[in-house]
């Protein structure tokens, strides 16, 4: 770090981030020689796929992570940041992808925290509520600073995020994708007021994986690959088709290859489903549907409307009540959800880590995690190590695991290849009713592509799959059927038409089909 | 029932409750920083004795009982300071290093109060704070009795509450240890510094329940026995929990417990009541943690990371 020499190349370089390595203690190298160059008014899009060190990278411009060597230029001049302190009196600013707001404080409250010596007395915030009013109507940003954030949408939580990075001084905006959890009609109006922020000579720094993202905001854009940069780019001189390939390092098949669908009988069905939340507060309310075989129902919304709940409460997880339910054409009781998988569901969770794998055990332990106490895999109770092996390696063939040996401990595969595990142990049990959440959440392109070819062709061999996702993307790539899940409830059906795209951003966002009427 | 007997029955019996309520509300309070910036210190029990014993030491040598006072404080800091390394920088688990300060309080307080003070022949009780009547007042009927009689340690806990109140919720310090306990993250990168949130938390924790061990020798018995706090620590737990992380709510809760130990303290000395005296001893405790368990239904808010090292 000390041999850095400011090289004057270009007056209107806000930053410039040389050769910059960065590892974690678990020896994961998370940014290998990375170079960035952003200019002063622009908005410079940071573009990879989860795990290529985007996130990382500003995380060490912020100051919360201290790089093993590399240079940062702040305005031409050397930048030594050892905290967000520090990256804050530069006038640096980050919003970031979980919010970094507290929840039981009020917004002042979260606004001023830390702005003050410990003992200053916050008697009168007077002051502080009038300029926070004054910023908020400036901005046309709409926050109630009494308001504590517990009470807010995440739309509204962002936009404190927002207006409290404006508060602290900024001259440089760090977003990490700020667009996921917020509706289309949401992320349209973020990027129209980052746009108007740009005009005013803010900087912007805008992390995301989103390529249409990219191509609508950005003045300019650099490609992370596995912690490297590839290129930046000028956004007016690029394709998605281009920056796509760069992300990756190869060509992607943008669009999948879905017959037409085909239902058969209903598979699974469910009547008045309601459920409880943790704190006792109702969060699936009323939810009737069903699903066909050789059918991909796809359940849209935005993050934390009760999906999770819904896919607890199916997989027999989570108390819930029901007036029915009706699996393979037999009625289900409370008593039997615990056991449905037995009945021919099978459920890929939401969180790997948490709920679909046992991290400190092995592949193949996991492979059998369900299975072990039947026969092959154990006999008079002892397992049947040769056959689980056998076993084990002829899955991690099948679904192209990228793994040495299936003895290997799951924790050190990569994102993609323990969720390629997750579906593998899934899928082989042939089941009659899968149900799928957030499937491809944080795993890469290839493994993308993977596991919804693996989805589509458990459709075509009968099976009827429940799939929730808050990716827009993928509901529209793998539904046959879209319902749209707001507050618990559900909104509408729609069918998975391009055109169809505007209308499910309505209904996400709690407009039911006739107020999305009158507000067309 | 005549009116008379049972309204000094119930006068005699609230006299005490405050007394009663104060050794473990300096505790409480004190607990409500720590568990505010989300370290649990279920080691109160022993910091609470290590803070009588110093507090009696000193006070026995020196002949100055707030001298003793000041003693128990900087144990109590000293305390904090050594459970903070363990819980916040080493990161070890709360509640095992709790646990074992429980142990050492009891073991280190009982090693030297037998080697310096059970062989000595000489009187080796202190003069306690004496009552403090407040003129006027304390000459209304019941009131008097209740409210206005008192030392000054118990006085003072109607400077401590509020204090607490106005440091937690009115000042820029407070402010950063209520975000801490909740989302140090959060609070991290707007420039607050979590550990040293932290650390000085636990200290006003240990320091306020080293205070409280100590008005069990300066201001309640008049010397130092073994494992003298019993179970006050413990129960200053529960009134955390049942003030639902307030001051104040340690306040009315810690009263609670007061009432208990007051009203069996009471039927001890009523002549004809045949009850083996353990289980009145055991009616505070358990009436306290009945009633704490039983209110607890609704939903409280423990601060978020309680319990969880950060970083």
């Amino acid at each position: 770090m000390d041999d850095c020499m400011p090289i004057n190349k270009d007056p209107n370089t806000i930053i410039r981030m040389e050769d910059i390595y960065m590892s974690f203690p678990g020896g994961v190298q998370a940014n290998r020689g990375v170079n960035l160059e952003v200019r002063q008014g622009e908005i410079h899009c940071l573009l990879g796929e989860n795990g290529a060190g985007k996130t990382v990278l500003m995380s060490v411009l912020y100051g919360l992570y201290k790089p093993d060597s590399g240079c940062i230029f702040y305005k031409n001049e050397k930048l030594d940041i050892h905290s967000p302190k520090d990256a804050i009196s530069h006038r640096i600013g980050m919003v970031h992808q979980h919010f970094m707001l507290v929840e039981t404080l009020s917004v002042a409250e979260n606004i001023i925290l830390g702005q003050y010596k410990p003992w200053k007395i916050l008697n009168n915030l007077d002051p502080v509520i009038k300029k926070i009013n004054q910023m908020s109507k400036e901005y046309g940003l709409n926050v109630d600073p009494f308001s504590l954030v517990q009470d807010l949408s995440v739309g509204e939580q962002q936009r404190v995020e927002i207006l409290k990075v404006l508060y602290h001084g900024a001259d440089l905006l760090i977003l990490d994708e700020p667009t996921a959890v917020l509706t289309p009609q949401e992320s349209e109006h973020l990027l129209d007021f980052l746009r108007e922020l740009a005009n005013e000579g803010l900087t912007i720094i805008f992390i995301t994986h989103k390529l249409e993202e990219v191509m609508q905001i950005s003045d300019r854009v650099t490609i992370l690959r596995d912690g490297k940069t590839i290129a930046t780019v000028n956004t007016k001189e690029t394709n998605p088709r281009e920056l796509a390939k760069m992300m990756v390092g190869r060509d992607v098949l943008m669009n999948l290859d879905k017959k037409e669908k085909q239902p058969g009988n209903v598979i699974f069905s469910v009547k008045n489903l309601n459920v409880q939340d943790e704190r006792g507060l109702p969060a699936v309310r009323n939810v009737s549907f069903e699903v066909h075989e050789r059918e991909v129902v796809g359940i849209a919304g935005v993050s934390g409307n009760g999906q999770s709940e819904f896919a607890l409460a199916l997989a027999g997880l989570m108390d819930s009540e029901f007036d029915a339910m009706v699996l393979n054409d037999k009625l289900i009781t409370k008593r039997e959800l615990s056991h449905l998988n037995k009945l021919g569901m099978a459920h890929i969770p939401e969180d790997r880590q948490k709920m679909g794998l046992i991290l400190p055990f092995s592949v193949s332990e996991n492979f059998i995690a369900e299975t072990f106490n039947n026969h092959p895999f154990s006999r008079f109770g002892f397992l049947q190590f040769k056959t689980i092996k056998t076993y084990s390696q002829t899955l991690v063939k099948k679904f192209s695991i990228r793994v040495g040996d299936v003895e290997e401990e799951i924790a050190h595969l990569s994102g993609g290849n323990q969720q390629k595990v997750v579906v593998a142990r899934e899928l082989d049990r042939r089941p009659k009713f899968l149900l799928v959440n957030q499937p491809t959440r944080g795993i890469d392109i290839g493994a993308t592509e993977f596991v919804r070819q693996q989805i589509i062709a458990e459709r075509d061999n009968g099976a009827g799959i429940l799939l929730i996702s808050t990716d827009l993307e993928e509901i529209f790539a793998l539904s046959d059927r879209i319902l749209v899940m707001y507050e618990g409830r559900i909104m509408g059906e729609v069918a998975p038409d391009a055109d169809q795209i505007e209308r499910v951003g309505l209904l996400m966002a709690g407009k039911t089909e006739e107020t999305a009427l009158i507000t067309n | 029932m005549d009116l008379l007997p049972s309204m000094l029955f119930l006068q005699s019996i609230l006299a005490a409750t405050w007394r009663m309520a104060t050794p473990i509300l300096y505790a409480a309070v004190g607990e409500v920083f720590s568990e505010k910036a989300g370290v649990i210190n279920i080691g109160l029990e022993g910091v609470m004795l290590i803070g009588a014993f110093s507090a009696y030491s000193v006070a026995f040598e020196s002949g100055s009982l707030w001298l003793g006072l000041l003693a128990a404080i900087l144990a109590g800091i000293l305390s904090g300071l050594i459970f903070a390394l363990f819980t916040i920088t080493i990161k070890a688990n709360q509640i095992v290093v709790g646990a074992a300060f429980n142990m050492i309080g009891m073991g280190i307080t009982g090693f030297l109060y037998r080697t310096m003070y059970t062989e000595s022949a000489g009187a080796l009780s202190l003069k306690t704070f004496p009552t403090i009547e407040i003129p006027f007042l304390s000459s209304i009927p019941f009131f008097g009795e209740v409210l206005f009689k008192h030392n000054i340690m118990v006085y003072a806990t109607l400077l401590v509450v509020p204090l607490a109140t106005f440091v937690l919720y009115k000042t820029a310090f407070g402010l950063s240890i209520r975000a801490v306990g909740e989302h140090p993250k959060a609070a991290d990168t707007v420039g607050v510094n979590v550990f040293s949130m932290r650390y000085v938390s636990v200290m006003i924790g240990t320091a306020l329940a080293a205070v409280g061990g100590a008005f069990l020798v300066l201001a309640y018995a008049d010397q130092f026995v073994e494992g003298i706090v019993s179970g006050r620590g413990f129960i200053a737990l529960a009134v955390v929990v049942f003030g639902r992380w307030k001051p104040w709510g340690a306040f009315w809760s810690s009263l609670l417990f007061g009432v208990f130990y007051a009203l069996q303290l009471r039927i001890q000395t009523m002549p004809n009541v045949t009850i083996p005296y353990q289980f009145l001893q055991a009616l505070p405790y358990l009436a306290t943690l009945v009633v704490l368990i039983g209110f607890n239904k609704r939903r409280v808010k423990t601060p978020k990371t309680l319990g969880v090292p950060y970083k």
